[in-house]
C-alpha cells in the first residue's frame, strides 16, 4: 500500500510537471527553434513579452478583461447569493441554478449565445461584449464562495449585533458584509485566474478585434512556433502559483476547496 | 444562517439585479441562439429569420453522427482515465501531513489554472519531434531518431485528460477529506490489509463520489475546445472544435445553433444524473 501511494503520488506529479518542464526548457533556449538538449542560455524571450508592442497589448487587454469580468462577476454573485441564503425566497433554487447552469455548460454554448446576441444588436466586436460574456459566465465562481460562507456564518453573530440595538440594515453594513469579504476576494481571484486564460468565448464573442493572451497565444502557433509562447507560458504559471499559494498562506484555501476542518485534523495526526 | 427571514420589497429590490442581469445575458442570448437555429442561412455569412428545420435535419447526417460519437467516445474514456489516476491520489493527499497536502493542492490548482491554449502547447512540444519526449530518449541512446506522437488520439487523451484531471480531484477532494479514518482503522483493526480495505472499504464507500466524479469529467472534456484543435487531426476534432468552427470560419451559425443545443441537451443530462446521485448520497448520510 506504501509503495502504491508513492508510485501514484509520483506518478501524479510528473504527469501534471513533465510538459511544463519541456517548456521551461525551451522557454531559455538561446537558439529561435525548438531544440534539445538545448544551446546556450537566454532570457531574450520573457523580456521580448513586455518590449513586443504586440505581445504587451494582448497581455494588458487580458489583464484588463480578467479584472473587469471578475468585478462584473462578484457584483453579480454577491447580492444573489445573500439574498438567496438570508432569505426565504419563492424558487429560490431555481434563481440559484440560474447563477451555476452557465458554467455547468460547455463554455462554446455561453459562447454561441453571446455571438448571436450581440450580432442582432449591431454592437460588435467590442471589448465590453467579451468582459459582460466572462462576468456572466464566471459569477458561478463567488456565487459558490459566497453562499457557502453564507451557510457556514455563525448566526449568534448577527443576533448579538441585534441584541446590542443594530437594525437588519446596520447589521449587514458591520457584521454581515465584512465577513463575506473573504470570500468575495476568493470567488473574485478564480474568476480573475479562469478570465485570463479563457479562450473560446473571447473568440466567438470578439475573436478577431479583441486578441486576447490565449488568442494571441493560439494563433501565433498556428504561424508556427515561437519562444516567445513558452516565455508566456512559464510566467502565467509561476503567476498562477504565487496567486494560490498566498490564498493557503493567508486564506482558507482547504476550506474553501470543501474540506471538513475536524476531519482532515484527525486524518492528518 | 439559521432562520431565514422574510422577505420585504427591498430585498426584492435587491434580487432583481443579478437575476435581470443574467436573464439579459444568459437566458436571452441562449433563446435567441435556439430559435437561430431555426434560421435560413444566407450564403456571405449571414442568417435571417425563418421556420426551418434544415439545421436540425443535419443533425442526422453521417458526419454530425461521428463527431458526435467520437466527442462522447473520448470523453468518456478520459473521465475514466482521470479518476483511475485521480481516486487514488486524492486518497492519499488527504491523508498526508499539512505541509505536502497543502504543497500538492498548490500543484493542482496550478495545473488548473492553466489555459487550454497552454497545455495544448506544452503537450504538443512535449510529443512533438523538435524537443519532447523522443529527444530525450535519443539523447539517452535508447531511440536512434525522433519521432513526433502529434497530432495522434492519444495526444488529444492526453490532454483531455492533463486539462480534467485538477477539476476530478477537486471533486473528489471534499468527500475524502470526510471519509473519517476511524473507518479505516476499523477494517484494519479487524485484520484487513491496507490494500484491502482500500478495495473493499473505500472503494465502496466512494461509489456515488466516483461516479459524480466521471460524469462531471465527461462533461467539462465534452466542452474543450483547443486540446482537439491543437492536438488533434480533424477526424480528431471534437463537437466544440465543430461547432465553433462552423459558428466562425464556415460562417452557418443556424447549423452551429442547433449542434449547441444538442451539447446543451447532453450536458444538462450529465449534470441532472450527476445531481441526482449527490442528493441520494446526502439523504442516505
Amino acid at each position: 500500500m506504501r509503495a502504491l501511494k508513492w508510485s501514484v503520488t509520483a506518478f501524479t506529479i510528473v504527469f501534471l510537471v513533465a510538459p511544463l518542464l519541456v517548456v521551461a526548457v525551451v522557454s531559455i533556449n538561446e537558439n529561435r527553434y525548438m531544440d534539445f538538449p538545448p544551446e546556450g542560455f537566454s532570457i531574450a524571450w520573457y523580456s521580448a513579452l513586455w518590449t513586443d508592442p504586440a505581445w504587451r497589448s494582448a497581455i494588458v487587454r487580458s489583464l484588463v478583461i480578467a479584472a473587469a469580468s471578475a468585478a462584473f462577476a462578484t457584483a453579480v454573485a454577491t447580492p444573489l447569493a445573500y439574498v438567496l441564503r438570508a432569505y426565504r425566497i419563492r424558487l429560490s433554487p431555481l434563481l440559484f441554478s440560474l447563477g451555476i447552469i452557465p458554467f455547468m455548460l460547455p463554455p462554446v454554448i455561453t459562447a454561441l449565445g453571446m455571438q448571436v446576441f450581440w450580432n442582432a444588436t449591431g454592437h460588435v466586436g467590442r471589448i465590453e461584449n467579451v468582459i459582460i460574456a466572462h462576468g456572466i459566465f464566471f459569477s458561478t465562481l463567488p456565487l459558490i464562495a459566497i453562499a457557502l460562507a453564507m451557510e457556514t456564518m455563525d448566526p449568534s453573530l448577527r443576533e448579538a449585533a441585534q441584541t446590542l440595538g443594530a437594525n437588519p440594515r446596520t447589521t449587514f453594513r458591520t457584521v454581515t458584509f465584512p465577513l463575506l469579504v473573504p470570500s468575495m476576494i476568493t470567488g473574485y481571484a478564480a474568476a480573475f485566474v479562469l478570465s485570463l486564460n479563457e479562450y473560446i468565448i473571447s473568440f466567438l464573442v470578439a475573436g478577431f478585434s479583441v486578441e486576447t493572451l490565449p488568442i494571441k497565444i493560439f494563433n501565433s502557433l498556428r504561424y508556427g512556433f515561437t519562444p516567445t509562447i513558452a516565455s508566456v507560458t512559464i510566467v502565467f504559471i509561476v503567476v498562477a502559483a504565487t496567486v494560490f499559494t498566498f490564498s493557503a498562506l493567508f486564506g482558507n484555501l482547504l476550506r474553501f476547496l470543501g474540506a471538513d476542518p475536524a476531519t482532515l485534523e484527525r486524518n492528518q495526526a | 444562517m439559521s432562520e431565514r427571514r422574510r422577505p420585504t420589497a427591498s430585498t426584492y429590490a435587491v434580487l432583481a439585479i443579478p437575476v435581470a442581469l443574467l436573464t439579459v445575458f444568459f437566458l436571452i442570448p441562449f433563446g435567441m441562439m435556439l430559435a437561430a437555429s431555426f434560421y435560413h442561412r444566407i450564403s456571405g455569412g449571414f442568417y435571417e429569420p425563418a421556420f426551418e428545420l434544415d439545421s436540425w435535419r443535419r443533425l442526422f447526417s453521417q458526419v454530425f453522427i461521428e463527431r458526435a460519437g467520437f466527442s462522447i467516445g473520448i470523453s468518456l474514456l478520459a473521465g475514466a482515465v482521470c479518476i483511475a489516476i485521480a481516486f487514488p491520489f486524492t486518497y492519499f493527499l488527504t491523508r498526508m501531513r499539512r505541509r505536502p497536502h497543502v504543497a500538492l493542492l498548490i500543484l493542482v490548482l496550478s495545473a488548473l489554472s492553466l489555459s487550454e491554449v497552454i497545455v495544448g502547447f506544452t503537450w504538443s512540444v512535449l510529443l512533438g519531434r523538435a524537443a519532447g519526449l523522443s529527444n530525450i530518449l535519443v539523447w539517452l541512446g535508447l531511440m536512434d531518431e525522433a519521432v513526433a506522437y502529434q497530432p495522434s488520439f492519444l495526444a488529444v487523451l492526453l490532454g483531455l485528460s492533463y486539462i480534467a484531471f485538477p477539476y476530478c480531484v477537486l471533486t473528489l477532494y471534499p468527500s475524502l477529506t470526510r471519509l473519517d479514518r476511524e473507518v479505516t482503522e476499523a477494517a484494519q483493526t479487524l485484520g484487513a490489509s491496507p490494500w484491502r480495505t482500500f478495495w473493499t472499504v473505500v472503494v465502496p464507500i466512494s461509489r456515488p463520489i466516483i461516479l459524480a466524479g466521471f460524469l462531471l469529467v465527461f462533461v467539462f472534456t465534452l466542452g474543450s475546445y483547443l486540446i482537439a484543435a491543437i492536438l488533434g487531426r480533424p477526424e480528431h476534432w471534437t463537437l466544440s472544435v465543430f461547432i465553433s468552427d462552423q459558428a466562425s470560419f464556415n460562417a452557418n451559425v443556424p447549423f452551429a445553433a442547433a449542434m449547441a443545443i444538442f451539447l446543451t441537451a447532453l450536458s444538462l443530462l450529465v449534470v441532472g444524473i450527476v445531481t441526482l446521485i449527490e442528493s441520494r448520497t446526502r439523504s442516505l448520510a
